[in-house]
């Protein structure tokens, strides 16, 4: 199907999420905000068409894109694995936890397992400073995280088919 | 039933995001239904609520009972029915669940005796904890919005100013402007809108006061802002929150309603005829966002990036008019500054930094959480009296304060006190108020390289010095990292810091070669320790680092090998322990799980 039908859908709930929004620049983080939390990444024609609601050239849109790290331009695995880089992590051994799972996954930080089903990032503090290291998985915290409890976790998540 | 003579007994099942990953959410639902199925058979009316974070969230999910003064910590689900039949229904406590000071042995009934909360003084957190967010009224009995009535009909703009001035308040956000001459040369611009708004960006990797403050209080954040604006007669605020803090989001948002509904916020506010409303912006994830003018940018809807600064913001912030700008934890201190007087509040903490200041002690301390404390604690005080200390028995090495800008602070300066002026004085900075403590396990040439990283992908970019130089840093410390270090890349560090520090426009850049600096300043001989001699005394380098099973430790009691996640360890029970060398990953579990101190770094 699907290409065309998918592009259908993501230009119809752009449109809603314009509707939510006054018609001014200063709302175009928002908006931004919104898809990115709708699709986990900000496709091409949710910009282009932002671009011609607000009258913002689509470079501006692309500069805000890259330059806010909550944003992406890449499309997102099923689950999104952000394992917490933040200071008090980093001082528990929270790159051991990280190089575990991109192990495990078989990918590198800032990538998307082949199969779409997960993607890994750092991110620096979650604001769960008194649990680390911690991590959080789409929207599931987990304190004190150890190599051995990685994959254990994973299989929450239906764990890995490869290997 | 409110209507019964029945004596009340409220629960209060602690829902911080800490005690929410430890499932916190099933207790509360667990107990409610225990409550409400048994109903009007309990001799005692049970209210029960979730609150915000109690600070201890190492030791969480926390339940307290009131008025009973009961205090339980690390609760399980399966703890639920107990507390239910013996405490609720009995009025008994459980001994087990009550907090265990581990050096002395004895437990608390109430949460106020015991060493991490007895120290403290709340007065930002002050209803954290103790109130259900999501409930105005809550609020209001514990006398929120007084302060905005009394500043509303019984203060004139100028004296509320004055007020301000006189508490001696400093920013919490890390600068430490005094707030209320920001807010006096702000009123002095006869310029109007004016705007107010509050920085709840919390960029700094360690600190979550902030988050705490909008997820369990948000209401003492709305006065003070509220009161701000009545004395600037600003009609328009904004709260810029982190995105990924959705729970903050969400309480403020409810909270804001709330207010709105109460007329503590809108239009002819308590009939006052002042009106005054707020907007919640959420950031994009950028640490240079949460740089005043930067936000101001950013809340426009444009990129992110400072300016220079030699226009204020007082003058000429947010769309170019008069603007206010608050951190989260200062805009909380402002209705109590108005309900007890200025005066009364310099009389709190050091005569330069006045008042309480609230820290998240986290790192490779016992009690990881936040504590407010008066200005001008020992150092020593924070960490080992109220902090508990170091884990697992290891020695402090450092702690590292003021966030990326800030700097590590040694063993020998643990009596130093902690207030704006000393902690600059010894190359740090007070910063937001994250205190990351470090021990002997924790490598400072790794941690200079950590904050250098960090502030790599943070440069907006705008300056040639920032961007190029801490690049170029960051570098040279991977290169020690990985046991390529040069003679002579100290002094070359050194240098590049000088030329950033002082090329650059804002204070990220300005600031960024701190935690490099002071690193090298207190603790040279683990550069050269790398540098000259190929080793990571800490054992975190994993180029530089081998660990070994010494036989004349081990006692063959398989931690390690338990722990170890890539096989690499073997031995049997109660014999001799080792490691092979091309299984180990160099993850460090071993060395941490070891009682014996059998397990040596090379
Ligand atoms: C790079 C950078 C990041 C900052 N991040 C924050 C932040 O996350 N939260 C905050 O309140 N202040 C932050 N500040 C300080 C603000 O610029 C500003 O001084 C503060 O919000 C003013 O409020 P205060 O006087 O109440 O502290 C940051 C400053 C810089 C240079
Ligand atoms: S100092 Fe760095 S972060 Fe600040 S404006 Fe310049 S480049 Fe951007
Ligand atoms: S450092 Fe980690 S991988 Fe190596 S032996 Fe110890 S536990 Fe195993
Ligand atoms: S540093 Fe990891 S949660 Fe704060
Ligand atoms: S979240 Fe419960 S104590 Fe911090």
């Amino acid at each position: 199907m699907t290409v065309e039908k998918n592009s259908q859908r993501i230009l119809s709930y752009t449109r809603d999420v314009m509707a939510g929004y006054p018609r001014e620049q200063r709302f175009t983080l928002a908006m931004l905000q919104d898809i990115q939390k709708k699709y986990k990444y900000i496709p091409r024609e949710s910009l282009e068409q932002l671009s011609d609601h607000l009258g913002v050239p689509l470079s501006k849109l692309y500069s805000i894109a890259t330059f806010y790290k909550a944003l992406s331009l890449q499309p997102k695995g099923d689950h999104v694995i952000r394992v917490c880089d933040g200071t008090a992590c980093h001082i528990r051994s929270s790159m051991v936890i990280v190089d575990e799972l991109a192990k495990i996954l078989m990918i590198k930080p800032g990538e998307t397992t082949s199969d779409g089903k997960f993607s890994l990032e750092t991110v620096n503090c979650l604001g769960s400073c008194a649990m680390a290291p911690a991590m959080v998985i789409d929207e599931t915290y987990y304190g004190k995280v150890t190599p051995s409890r990685t994959r254990e976790i994973l299989n929450e998540y239906g764990g890995v088919d490869c290997e | 039933m409110s209507e019964s003579n029945r004596p009340k007994r409220t629960i209060l099942v602690c829902c911080g995001t800490g005690c929410l990953a430890n499932h916190s959410l099933k207790i509360y639902h667990k107990l409610k239904e225990l409550i409400t199925k048994a109903g009007v058979d309990v001799a005692v009316e049970t209210y029960i609520k979730t609150t915000g974070c109690n600070g201890l969230c190492e030791k969480g999910p926390i339940v307290k009972i009131t008025p009973d003064d009961i205090a339980y910590f690390k609760v399980k689900e399966s703890d639920v029915e107990e507390i239910f039949e013996k405490t609720i229904l009995q009025g008994e406590v459980i001994n087990r669940l009550l907090y265990l000071d581990s050096v002395t042995g004895k437990r608390f009934k109430s949460h106020k005796e015991n060493d991490f909360y007895k120290r403290q003084m709340k007065i930002a957190l002050r209803n954290i904890g103790e109130i259900d967010p999501a409930d105005i009224f809550d609020y209001i009995e514990r006398g929120g919005y007084e302060s905005l009535k009394k500043a509303l009909f019984t203060m004139t703009p100028e004296s509320i100013i004055e007020e301000v001035v006189k508490s001696g308040l400093r920013g919490r956000g890390g600068a430490g402007f005094p707030t209320g001459r920001k807010w006096k040369q702000c009123a002095g611009y006869n310029n109007y809108p004016k705007y107010v708004l509050c920085n709840g960006d919390e960029g700094d990797p360690g600190a979550f006061m902030d988050r705490s403050i909008m997820e369990g209080d948000p209401h003492s954040i709305i006065e003070g802002m509220a009161i701000c604006a009545y004395a600037l007669g600003s009609n328009t605020g904004f709260a810029y929150i982190r995105d990924e803090y959705a729970l903050a989001v969400k309480n403020m948002s409810n909270a804001i309603n709330k207010a709105k509904e109460a007329k503590f916020l809108g239009e002819n506010i308590l009939g006052s005829g002042f009106n005054f409303d707020i907007q919640i912006v959420r950031g994009g994830g950028a640490f240079v966002c949460g740089e005043s003018t930067a936000l101001m940018s950013s809340i426009e809807g444009k990129v992110g990036e400072p300016r220079a600064k030699y226009i204020r913001s007082v003058e000429k912030g947010l769309w170019g008019q008069p603007t206010v700008l608050n951190n989260v934890e200062t805009w909380a201190n402002i209705p109590v500054i108005i309900e007890k007087g200025g005066e009364w509040y310099s009389g709190i903490g050091a005569p330069k930094s006045t008042g309480t200041k609230v820290f998240s002690l986290v790192g490779k301390i016992r009690n990881t959480g936040l504590v407010e404390v008066p200005m001008g604690i020992a150092l020593r005080e924070l960490i080992f009296d109220i902090g508990g200390g170091i884990t697992a028995g290891r020695k402090f090495k450092a702690v590292q304060t003021g966030g990326p800008s800030g700097g590590c602070i040694p063993e020998s300066l643990l009596d130093l006190n902690v207030d704006f002026d000393s902690l600059t004085k010894a190359g740090s900075m007070m910063g937001s108020g994250g205190m990351i403590v470090m021990d002997e396990r924790t490598c400072m040439v790794d941690v200079a390289r950590y904050y250098l990283n960090f502030l790599a992908e943070e440069s907006c970019g705008k300056c040639l010095p920032c961007r190029e130089g801490i690049k170029r840093m960051l570098e040279i410390l991977n290169s020690i990292c990985a046991g390529k270090g040069l003679a002579g890349d100290i002094e070359l560090l050194q240098e590049i810091c000088a030329t950033v520090s002082e090329a650059s426009l804002c204070a990220l850049g300005k600031s960024a070669p701190n935690p490099v600096v002071t690193t090298i300043h207190y603790f040279e001989d683990e550069y050269l320790a790398h540098i000259r001699d190929k080793r990571c005394p800490a054992g975190v380098c994993k180029e530089l680092t081998t660990y070994y099973i010494d036989p004349e430790n081990c006692k063959g009691c398989g931690l390690c090998l338990k722990n170890c996640p890539a096989g690499a360890v073997s031995g049997q029970p109660k014999s001799w322990h080792s490691i092979d060398q091309k299984l180990c990953i160099k993850c460090g579990n071993c060395i941490d799980n070891c009682k014996f101190h059998a397990v040596k770094i090379r």
